[in-house]
């Protein structure tokens, strides 16, 4: 929050993270399979008497597991504490970088060691505000140098206030309202499940026309096709919701009516940036958010606004949008 | 010609796609095997209540599977040598995740390609990532007739 905080968190900088980590199990043949049962791959050289480990599995020999990390210097904890009183309770892995110096076999004994590379100063992603904290981490196998792994978290203060939303009638957490499709827009729909916004076309005076209608209004034509849209397009106009609170909606979100660069105007969520943020004018471009495992709705992302520091997620966006 | 010889490919070269059917299963199984048992990735009111619609995939699951890309490509006989990662729009259960994969380097002397990959999902792209990977050498005589085929169907017989 204050500079006072990032200046006592950069003070952690160098300092270690782990030390005298031992692998809680010797490199062995079923954690192996376990994990290749799980990643679906069959490579013959994770089987048999002369079995490596898969290389991917680095991280995995480290882990404290439901034991917790023993070896976990007092700096990581105190670090993470001070995270933690300032609100940054969550945590998610965004960056990780392995380098392989020796193939890990059966019975090889893990050792590790790491240290706090560097702490970020307070950034605002999709999914809230928090830092990031590099650590780099030393394995070695048997005594000898087996790998490099470092990895970025971000430790964040959720986006989202799912306490605050009025939950659904039966507890269950709220879902977006389902589309009414019907055969007049039933089109429309499919294009989304596609990921294609299709903008209706009269087919006599060539008129384009959004939302779905079942007759044109410029010549009252029946007939129609249509024209899938770049995906480009502007903000036309938007107003911010602050109230009243919708079940699977977090206010305040912005809402925007976004001009398509084939001229028709839709309704649609403007995502990636504060609510705050949006104005007339600005570039948008279609992307599609899955809000459910049923549901895909077309939302548009400021042109520039990058998911690439955006910690990995739009879970924020989903119920903030 | 060793079908999985490093100095066969040049940048450029595409690998065909790998699609990966994003199940509750996947999510969960990756979890445990990478022995990390934050509740995100296998309790989803907890998942929920921390502002996601969702479990969602670990990173070392990502990891796992984008290693597995680039081996099950290259052959048994490949190495991985580096594999470094960043996450973006996570993968939640019921989702697609397509991995496809550009050569972006090749070193003859060592015998090592860099592969650029991109893993995309339905909301974006959940990994991006680069891997250098090992196919040349005396690891040639492990390259099974599987590999050879794998690989022969996908650079015919064009050699750089």
């Amino acid at each position: 929050m204050s500079d006072g905080l990032y200046e006592e968190l950069k003070a952690y900088e160098g300092l270690p993270a782990a030390e005298g980590g031992v692998g809680r199990d010797l490199v062995n043949e079923p954690m192996i399979r376990h994990w290749c049962e799980a990643m679906g791959d069959t490579n013959p050289a994770y089987t048999g008497p002369e079995a490596i480990a898969p290389p991917t599995m680095l991280q995995a020999w480290t882990m404290g597991g439901l034991g917790g990390h023993q070896s976990r210097s007092a700096a990581q904890d105190e670090l993470f504490g001070l995270l933690d009183k300032a609100g940054f309770s969550s945590v998610v892995a965004t960056d990780c970088e392995q380098e392989y110096l020796r193939p890990l076999r059966v019975g090889d004994e893990i050792t590790f060691d790491a240290v706090i590379e560097s702490v970020s100063e307070q950034k605002t992603t999709k999914l809230g505000t928090g830092h990031f904290v590099t650590t780099r981490m030393d394995v070695r196998a048997n005594g000898e140098p087996a790998g490099t792994h470092r990895f970025r978290i971000l430790k964040y203060a959720p986006a989202a206030r799912p306490s605050k939303k009025p939950a659904a009638k039966d507890g269950k957490p709220a879902r977006r309202p389902r589309p009414v499709i019907n055969r007049d827009n039933a089109g429309f729909w499919k294009g989304v499940e596609e990921h294609k916004v299709l903008i209706q076309r009269c087919t006599e005076c060539s008129v384009l026309r959004f939302p779905w209608l079942p007759g044109c209004n410029s010549c009252g034509g029946a007939e129609w096709d249509t024209v899938e849209a770049s995906g480009e397009g502007t903000v036309f106009s938007y107003v911010v919701m602050h109230h009243p609170p919708f079940p699977a909606f977090d206010p305040p979100y912005a809402v925007g009516l976004i001009e398509l660069a084939e001229g028709v105007r839709m309704i649609s969520n403007v995502v990636g940036v504060p609510h705050d943020e949006v104005r007339i004018g600005m570039a948008v471009r279609l992307e599609f958010l899955r809000t459910d495992e049923e549901l895909e709705v077309p939302v548009f992302r400021p042109v520039g606004a990058s998911s690439a520091d955006s910690a990995g997620s739009s879970a924020a966006e989903g119920s903030a949008a | 010609m060793s079908a999985a010889d490093v100095r066969t490919w040049a940048p450029g070269d595409e690998l065909p796609a790998l699609e990966v059917p994003i199940t509750r299963t996947l999510i969960v199984a990756g979890a445990i095997a990478s022995r990390d048992y934050q509740d995100v990735h296998h309790d989803a009111e907890l998942a929920k209540g921390k502002g996601s619609p969702d479990i969602f995939m670990n990173i070392l699951t990502t990891n796992g599977l984008v290693g597995r890309y680039i081996t099950d490509h290259f052959g048994p006989g490949a190495v991985l040598r580096k594999v470094a990662i960043r996450l973006g729009a996570p993968n939640y259960p019921g989702d697609t995740m397509v991995l496809t994969g550009k050569v972006i380097s090749v070193s003859a002397e060592d015998g090592t390609a860099q592969v650029a990959v991109v893993g995309a999902n339905g909301i974006g792209r959940h990994v991006t990532g680069t891997v250098t990977v090992s196919v040349g050498g005396d690891i040639g005589r492990d390259i099974g007739g599987e590999a050879g085929r794998v690989m022969g169907g996908d650079i015919g017989g064009e050699a750089s």
